[in-house]
């Protein structure tokens, strides 16, 4: 591509490019800064160029072109916004009006669709449509999504992505020409395990997920970027929050990870996440347990650890975050670190057919293989490896569902740091509240080696603070650390730290994740 | 018994036997001087002879294009390393044409030769007859047609001991106009909704099941037997010297004695409605004629005195087409005509582009509430204005094919709008 006689020069609207042969006119307006504008393409799917709405004006062409299919030419001028390419947009914007309820007040995607956007951006506050419009209603095409047959715009976008991407075309048009609307082949309703994506692809409020639906409106949703928890995979999502809860998460794009996509089951997962009743304050263990303010509860964690408890074990869960697990391994080696354990719970592996790097991993854990890292181990049952340990003990998160009767009764001293005080948990001596990944800033490290960030969303319940916070007060009070200010600089200790880590910091980890260092040589190696 | 209203004024080379039973049949079409064309080409002409003598004829594709034939077969690749195939287009469905059927109807064998000559001359080694599915007379004629050509030798392997092989299917529409376009009669072939395809790739680069393909109409490929037969320059003695040869003109609507009639190119259009058609109904006048299938502009009474070559037909403001004449008399409404023919297109209309799919839709909304007393005068600027927004901006041209009779009637029958118009705004004030 460096090569001069390999890239062609087109110039759009008075800026002139260097392109590789083979780019269209629309990837090329992009590195211009020209966004054309587009219903029917979508860069993870094949372009049918039927919406025909990012027609470019192209110096010696006869004709209009769509530039999501037509590749540029060396020397090839291209006007997106002369009259012509103007007058030819506007009308496919009052062409999709003609049968479109405009039911914007009580759609779902308002404040999020192309066709609203393009309405005002085009300027066209008015119709010139005074004959009625068709009706279609709205019929489920899954369980779990509705299809608004009036808004849609036939983009048949949805149709593309069952038909290349999850390789499963059981969606079609039905009927054509403006009588044309979306369904199952059968009529009946699919399941498919990343049937979501019709979704967000769809550019308008034609596909919509019934667990959505009316919930918010898409201006209200504050959106942080993040890490779907839900399996070893660490999908790159938007989390959509309003009133301090998760209402959506929806994909980032992430060519090395999820591409455009995520699968449904992650959705659930992360809307769910952190919701119930939480732990919101410190505690300790006098003649019952009772909350405390930070001060007592650090030192008396503090404490604990100087009284030479013996060796410590523990149980931490792979939902926690790089920095978490790296703190709580530095903790328990205060007291001498002799083991700690995670449960990987297991479920089916749903593979993306036509991008097939992301799968629904059967590991239904973010972190599995950052807790390896930090020396925690897998464990068909973590809580029989400490249950009678007598030294210090140390739970991380874990919920102790199904812990044995008498769980950490023999412990010297019982910490317990978690999002929520299950019967079990309350027989600790000391528990520190910490905040789940959507309250905090951190990293995953997903299956590949590949540590990525997430971002803040929600605020944290009560007093409970994320683990790097309270664990590395704890270490400066123990003298055996500084108190970090950041999950960044947390990071910097545990790259210090960790081999595998070298090298790597937030920032340069950046929003596409880096690999760690054994993944980086497999990688080389690979390539 | 002669062919309905044949007539001295024609040039019957197409059309010879049409009426003839016999000619239907292998026997009789060989007595008739059939295969011979076929014999020669494969036997003693390579394909680049073949390609060589059509473009000397002149031939242009007779489908409503117009685009030479012989120049369309050059464009296949010259190696054969991927299969090449020959679609012939028989899905007539264009309103007012009926030509290709009377050709397959009377002389399935002459499509054959065609399909033949034409397949050998690209390089196919399988040819599909793509037949509008709502033919249901004419599908048998050339099933048996196939069935005879196989059993003599004309289909199948090693063909007249040349060396050269094919294989022929008859494939039945299942009744969608757009299934005529040809990148949509492509996916239709190959199992697909009808839909047309972006252009490029053309199909003689990737064309059915993704392999180099050329589709021809029915009567460009039937007359491809006669120009081997007689040559090159044979053929051009008629027509001009940018429409040679013959053309049919399928003729229908307020017409004395409608059919299908041969002429050559650059017979009179005024004398193709008059004599051979024997002009309007008793009592009345020609008010508009569609020379070429509806989706051309409509020409008015005093435009007819045109030539039917292409290039006649385009200085008098309309198009050959596929030659499916419809004349309108002085009792038609234009409103009513144009508002059925854009009701089609709506119906029609695969749906794929935003402009065809809504603007055909609206645009009979508007006829229909014109027709109906509803009609403001700000609809003729409106109904312009989304005739223009159709036109040229859409995978195929079937969206122009809508605009185009809406713009040629209010072009040249605006009064007929505007009196609709007055009606309905005299009885909405209730005078």
């Amino acid at each position: 591509m460096a090569d001069a006689s390999s890239t062609q020069k087109v110039t759009i609207d008075g800026h002139e490019v260097m392109v590789p042969p083979g780019t269209t006119i629309l990837d090329a307006a992009e590195r211009v800064g020209v966004v054309l504008p587009r219903y029917c393409y979508h860069p993870g799917l094949s372009a049918p160029a039927l919406c025909r709405m990012c027609l470019v004006e192209v110096e010696g062409a006869p004709k209009l072109l769509p530039s999501c299919v037509q590749q540029v030419q060396d020397d090839m001028v291209v006007h997106t916004t002369s009259a012509d390419a103007r007058k030819a947009r506007r009308a496919v914007i009052e062409f999709l009006l003609v049968n479109h309820p405009l039911d914007c007040p009580i759609c779902d995607a308002a404040g999020q669709c192309e066709l609203q956007d393009y309405a005002f951006e085009t300027g066209q506050l008015h119709t010139r449509v005074t004959d009625p419009k068709m009706v279609l209603g709205r019929d489920n095409v899954t369980p779990e999504i509705v299809y608004f047959g009036d808004r849609c715009i036939l983009c048949t976008r949805c149709v593309r992505f069952m038909d290349e991407v999850a390789q499963e075309p059981v969606l079609q048009v039905v009927q054509r020409g403006h009588k044309g609307y979306i369904d199952t082949m059968t009529g009946d309703l699919f399941e498919h395990a990343f049937s979501m994506n019709i979704v967000d692809v769809c550019p308008v409020g034609a596909l919509v997920n019934e667990d959505f639906l009316f919930k918010a409106r898409a201006w209200d949703l504050d959106q942080a970027p993040s890490i779907c928890p839900g399996c070893s995979q660490g999908c790159n999502i938007s989390l959509g929050t309003k009133e301090n809860q998760i209402r959506r998460a929806k994909p980032r794009p992430n060519m090395e990870v999820n591409s455009y996509w995520m699968c449904d089951e992650g959705r659930k997962t992360v809307v769910n996440w952190g919701s119930g009743d939480r732990l919101e304050v410190p505690m300790l263990k006098g003649d019952s347990l009772l909350p405390v303010d930070w001060q007592r509860a650090l030192s008396a964690l503090t404490e604990a650890l100087r009284g030479e408890p013996g060796a410590a074990r523990g149980v931490a869960s792979a939902g926690a975050s790089n920095e978490a697990l790296y703190i709580l391994r530095r903790l328990m080696e205060v007291a001498g670190f002799d083991g700690g354990y995670f449960a990987v719970p297991m479920a089916e592996e749903h593979v993306l057919a036509g991008f097939p790097k992301l799968a629904l991993r059967s590991e239904r854990v973010p972190n599995a293989r950052g807790a390896e890292l930090f020396g925690f181990e897998r464990s068909d049952d973590p809580y029989a490896e400490v249950a009678s340990h007598t030294g210090a003990l140390f739970v991380l998160d874990d919920p102790l569902d199904g812990a044995p009767e008498g769980f950490g009764a023999s412990a010297a001293i019982f910490v317990y740091l978690g999002t929520r005080l299950s019967p079990a948990a309350r027989r600790a001596d000391i528990v520190i509240p910490v905040t789940t990944f959507a309250e905090m800033e951190g990293t995953f490290t997903n299956f590949q080696g590949r540590v990525q960030r997430f971002a803040p969303a929600l605020q944290p319940p009560g007093l409970a603070r994320p683990l790097w916070m309270s664990g590395s007060a704890t270490l400066e009070r123990l003298g055996t650390g500084s108190a970090y200010r950041s999950a960044a600089e947390t990071f910097a200790a545990l790259a210090g730290d960790y081999e595998e880590f070298d090298g790597l910091t937030y920032e340069s980890i950046g929003p596409g994740g880096s690999l760690i260092a054994s993944a980086r040589t497999q990688t080389a190696r690979a390539g | 018994m002669a062919y309905p209203h044949s007539h001295p004024r024609e040039t019957r080379i197409l059309s010879e036997h049409f009426g003839e039973i016999e000619a239907t049949t292998l026997d009789g079409w060989i007595e008739r001087g059939g295969y011979k064309a076929v014999e020669k080409a494969l036997g003693s002409m390579s394909r680049e002879q073949v390609i060589e003598v059509v473009k000397e004829s002149g031939l242009r594709g007779r489908g409503g294009a117009g685009f030479p034939t012989g120049l369309k077969w050059s464009f296949m690749p010259k190696d054969d390393t991927l299969p090449h195939y020959l679609v012939c287009n028989a899905d007539e469905s264009e309103p007012g044409t009926f030509k290709d059927r009377e050709i397959m109807r009377w002389t399935p064998h002459q499509l054959l030769e065609g399909c033949i000559i034409g397949s050998y001359a690209i390089g196919a080694s399988h040819c599909y007859i793509y037949i509008r599915g709502e033919f249901v007379d004419v599908i048998p004629v050339v099933n048996q047609a196939v069935v005879d050509a196989y059993s003599r030798g004309y289909l199948g392997r090693d063909i007249l001991g040349s060396g050269y092989s094919l294989e022929l299917t008859v494939h039945l529409g299942a009744g969608a106009y757009i299934a005529g376009e040809e990148t949509g009669m492509l996916n239709s072939l190959e199992g697909r909704r009808a839909e047309p395809r972006i252009k490029p790739p053309f199909p003689a680069a990737k064309g059915a099941f993704g392999m180099p393909t050329t589709v021809n109409n029915v009567e460009s490929l039937a007359v491809v037997p006669h120009i081997v037969t007689n040559g090159g320059d044979w053929y051009r003695q008629w027509g001009t010297e940018k429409s040679s040869g013959t053309k049919l003109f399928s003729c229908c609507g307020h017409l004395q004695k409608p059919g299908t009639y041969e002429i050559a190119m650059d017979f009179n259009l005024k004398d193709l409605l008059y004599d051979l058609c024997g002009g309007p109904p008793e009592g009345r006048e020609f008010k508009a004629v569609i020379p070429g299938g509806s989706s051309v502009p409509i020409l008015a009474a005093d435009e007819l005195d045109a030539e039917c070559s292409y290039e006649g037909l385009e200085a008098a403001g309309s198009m050959v087409g596929s030659g499916g004449l419809i004349a309108m008399d002085d009792s038609t409404n234009m409103v009513h005509a144009v508002r059925r023919m854009v009701e089609f297109y709506a119906h029609e209309s695969c749906g794929q582009c935003t402009q065809c799919r809504e603007g055909t839709y609206w645009a009979a909304k508007i006829l229909r509430r014109i027709e109906r007393g509803g009609g403001r005068e700000e609809d003729i600027p409106l109904l312009l204005d989304i005739s223009a927004n159709m036109a040229g901006k859409t995978i195929c041209v079937l969206s122009d094919s809508a605009a185009a009779p809406i713009v040629s009637s209010i072009q040249k029958f605006q009064d007929d709008y505007m009196a609709l118009i007055a009606k309905g705004q005299h009885a909405a004030v209730g005078t």
